[in-house]
């Protein structure tokens, strides 16, 4: 038994250097990343001292989940909001929006009616439990994203001439050949040694099953194989409805080409259908937390000291330029890092590193306007995301208003690394100017129909300075429990202070992780 | 947000490939290091992004310090640390960069902006201070 499991593994390793792209990518969303969260389960903030107060400081989802809760529970609650608009990075820009970012340059959206770009979060995986359970709630209309369409395009400016080829093909062939492979070593009995001879015929079976495999155990063009792959003269109808099956990729140039690594993406949990988005902009979700606590905020409040002593809280912020004090009993801070950092905080030393030691990502998106949908009139791509080794990394087609005869909105450019830097330090029609030149290569059409844009870098944003905590292993190691933990009156909350970096599902969990430990120790606490 | 994640992390895996030091047609650098090679093309391509075009630095709910009549650059290794290894939300741009890379756009920024620092930052000083 022992022997057997062992040469299993060994079979799996040897699958895991076949299928290089699959196995790389496994190890790098095994760091954490992909973690699903708990399910929210019941709070339970019950025997609320009466008249106890709390401050939250940020109204971001993590702030309005905190108030909500907090005030359902029976506390009396402040928030207090840098911005005049509630929501934080849960964020959308659609025609009429102005937005000023870091430098003075400001953006007038010009989209069309119901066209719009969500900046920040733009997804709601079905598992993301926390943010589910709001949307349910609060009745927010929800409708599915779109995230792999074999339709779409992967692109390498080095591989078939810069000529951007079908997903549905490179997934194919890539299996197809992956299969073939793993099958002529059965037929040249080099795995006799290692599996059973009924366990070599279930796999040799299910790799014809998984691979579109002939009956010999090749990929070779045939019916099948245009049933994955598509044909080059689709069936029909009639006399004239005879289809004609398409030529494979040629299995070096697709090895060669890199482009497999574009077609795992949707095996990762969070791009596993289902995957929503709020109808018509992720903001309906903080205009849903906002329509419940907004009475609760005080907008354009910049926070200039959190102080704190065994009775309270004591907040300094300035309003429209006048300095002004709040107290409470309790606080919740969901400030950024990277603005809390610059902050005086009344905490522990070990609180404080953990505050000053987390960086900011660089991130980069850029909507586009068109003045048709050329994507699905002339392409058939409805929704989905296309992949490109360019600086903008991916082309997003809209999950919504299919075939709409008016002006569509991309997202032109999604970029992360060093190209999120560059793209970051152009003004922000500049911005707008590459992401066209580049998404030609892709769409011939955007020369003739694109419109108008809109650039929003990360690292720009007056509030965040930054896109999201970029922790690392080592960090969260160091720091990680000594930022989450309650500072005397004091705790903070945000996707910062999760194990979900970047995903509104990391800051509402940790809200709600917060906020129970909040009211645990307030409930024991005298006076 | 997050197919990034995994970009961050695919540049934390497969950061060994030298750069070819040269960007494409657009000035963009290609792959996960960048390629702009001078002082003057570093600080524009990637301090600019949020120090700005005259290192003024800026204002919102929190700032970003002027680089611009800086007291504190007097300190190349203060400079080249903060570079290297980041500091609060400001990342640690060594992964992105060679020492020698680092050292230019140290020395670059140190000596423009109204700065007037000519000691120069070696890439071997880099590569003490960068820690790798």
């Amino acid at each position: 038994m022992t022997n057997h499991s062992m040469s299993r593994r060994a079979l799996l390793g040897w699958i895991g250097k076949t299928a290089g792209a699959g196995a790389m990518y496994q190890a790098m969303t095994s760091l954490g990343f992909a973690a699903e969260s708990s399910h929210p389960g019941s709070l339970n903030l019950d025997g609320v001292k009466k008249g106890a107060t709390v401050l939250v400081l940020g109204a971001g989802v993590a702030g309005m989940t905190s108030a909500y809760e907090l005030r359902k529970a029976g506390y009396k609650v402040k928030i207090l909001e840098f911005n005049s608009r509630a929501g934080g990075r849960c964020w959308t820009l659609r025609g009429g929006d102005s937005y000023t970012e870091l430098g003075g340059a400001t953006q007038q959206c010009q989209f069309a009616e119901g066209n719009y770009i969500n900046p920040g979060p733009w997804r709601v995986p079905y598992h993301h439990h926390h943010v589910m359970s709001y949307i349910n709630e609060f009745n927010i209309a929800i409708e599915p994203f779109i995230q792999v369409n074999y339709n779409a395009l992967v692109h390498s400016t080095k591989a078939f001439g810069g000529k951007p080829q079908r997903y549905r093909t490179v997934q194919a062939d890539y299996q197809g050949y992956a299969a073939e492979l793993l099958a002529k070593t059965i037929n040249q009995n080099a795995l006799d040694d290692s599996l059973s001879l009924e366990d070599r015929e279930k796999l040799f079976e299910s790799l014809r099953h998984w691979g579109a495999l002939n009956e010999k155990g090749k990929y070779q063009k045939s019916h099948e194989t245009s049933l994955r792959r598509g044909f080059a003269i689709p069936p029909g109808g009639g006399l004239s409805g005879k289809g004609e099956p398409s030529d494979l990729i040629d299995q070096s140039a697709l090895l060669q080409s890199d482009l497999w690594k574009f077609i795992v993406n949707g095996q990762d949990i969070e791009f596993q259908s289902s995957i929503f988005q709020p109808v018509g902009g992720m903001d309906n979700i903080a205009k849903a937390f906002e329509k419940r606590v907004g009475d609760l905020i005080e907008y354009n409040a910049r926070v200039t000291k959190i102080d704190q002593n065994d009775t309270g809280v004591t907040v300094d912020y300035e309003h429209h330029g006048v300095a002004k004090t709040a107290k409470a009993d309790w606080c919740v801070c969901t400030i950024p890092l990277s603005i809390l950092s610059q902050i005086p905080v009344k905490a522990s030393s070990a609180m404080q590193t953990a505050i000053r030691s987390v960086p900011y990502a660089s991130s980069v998106k850029v909507g586009l306007e068109f003045n048709r949908r050329f994507w699905e009139q002339d392409e058939a791509i409805f929704g989905g995301v296309s992949y490109t080794d360019l600086p903008i990394t991916n082309i997003s087609y809209p999950s919504a208003k299919y075939y709409d005869k008016g002006k569509g909105v991309l997202l032109g450019a999604y970029v992360w690394g060093p190209n999120a830097f560059e793209f970051t330090s152009l003004a922000p029609e500049e911005r707008v100017k590459k992401a066209v030149e580049y998404g030609k290569q892709i769409h011939p059409q955007y020369t003739e129909e694109f419109n108008n844009g809109i650039a929003v870098g990360w690292h720009r944003v007056p509030w965040t300075q930054g896109c999201f905590g970029a922790w690392t292993e080592e960090k969260r190691e160091q720091h990680y429990d000594n930022l989450c933990q309650v500072d005397g009156r004091l705790v903070l909350a945000g996707e910062h202070a999760s194990h979900l970096p970047a995903w509104q599902e990391g800051a509402i969990s940790s809200a709600h992780d917060a906020i129970k430990r909040l009211h645990k120790k307030a409930v024991a606490t005298a006076a | 947000m997050k197919s990034s994640i995994k970009a961050l992390v695919v540049t934390g895996l497969f950061s060994l490939s030298t750069a070819a030091m040269a960007t494409d047609d657009a000035g963009f650098s290609l792959g996960n290091k960048f390629e702009e090679a001078s002082g003057d093309e570093l600080y524009h391509a990637i301090c600019q992004g949020c120090h700005m075009s005259e290192a003024q630095g800026a204002q919102g709910a929190g700032r970003y310090p002027a680089l611009a009549n800086n007291p504190k650059l007097s300190a190349g290794a203060y400079v080249t640390f903060m570079v290297s290894n980041g500091m609060g939300g400001m990342p640690a741009l060594k992964q992105y960069l060679s020492d020698e890379q680092i050292a230019e756009v140290v020395n670059y920024t140190r000596t423009h902006f109204g700065n007037n620092f000519t000691d120069k930052v070696s890439a071997d000083d880099v590569k003490i201070i960068a820690k790798r």
